[in-house]
């Protein structure tokens, strides 16, 4: 049962990410795109996850939490960056 | 793992799934930032903290040792999703000058906080910034 509900929802979160992708690709201004690739970054940690329950290995919780932590710090640093010009003032 | 169990990990499963889709979805589809901003703020983030809590539940029962690293990641994403929102918003806010047209005056002395924020006090401006 869980099996099953794990390979549909790696297709419901495929689907997801090609959505944001395309938002990233099409989107007509910048923090459009900005917020498009933290959605991305969201749904790979929901994947993650999801790939640790289906294979029963705890060994990707490390991948999620740097996901998390490095999707974050991106996403701050452009809106920085679009605003003020440069990242580290 | 008991029939129960299986079944209560298989919905979280899929609530969180379906969650993320919805999220996802309303970044798409809906018409313009402001408006799109709603989808991955709340709808992803209930569907992350789904889909973790289905699998600290499932290796809880799996091997009987609560693993603190799917709460570390919960806290993590819950504390950052309102923050990147509030980022993007006012990156957004102050690129698109069309915004600030619309609004309607305060009424008082200070105008809209991103827009015109109110000037420090003479006391605690430094004078050896250079400002």
């Amino acid at each position: 049962m869980i099996e099953t509900a794990c390979a549909i929802a790696f297709v419901a979160i495929s689907a997801a990410m090609l959505l944001c992708l395309y938002r990233v690709l099409v989107g007509p201004d910048m923090p459009t795109r900005i917020l498009a690739l933290d959605t991305l970054t969201i749904n790979a940690i929901g994947l993650v996850v999801l790939a640790g329950i289906y294979w029963g290995t705890e060994l990707y919780f490390e991948v999620a939490l740097l996901f998390a932590m490095v999707g974050f710090l991106t996403t701050v640093a452009y809106c920085k960056y679009i605003l003020r010009g440069n990242v580290m003032e | 793992m008991t029939e129960f169990a299986d079944i209560a990990i298989a919905s979280l499963i899929y609530l969180g799934a379906f969650f993320l889709f919805v999220g996802s979805l309303g970044l798409a589809k809906l018409p313009d930032l402001m408006r799109r901003l709603h989808g991955p703020t709340k709808a992803t983030t209930l569907g992350i903290g789904a889909t973790l809590i289905a699998s600290m539940l499932y290796f809880f029962l799996k091997g009987d040792v609560l693993s603190i690293q799917e709460l570390l990641i919960t806290t993590f994403l819950f504390l950052t999703a309102p923050v990147t929102a509030l980022m993007v918003a006012k990156a957004h806010l102050l690129l698109d000058k069309s915004e600030a047209k619309n609004l309607p005056p305060t009424g008082r002395k200070v105008g809209w906080s991103v827009f015109a924020a109110p000037s420090a006090p003479q006391s605690e401006r430094a004078p050896s910034e250079g400002n």
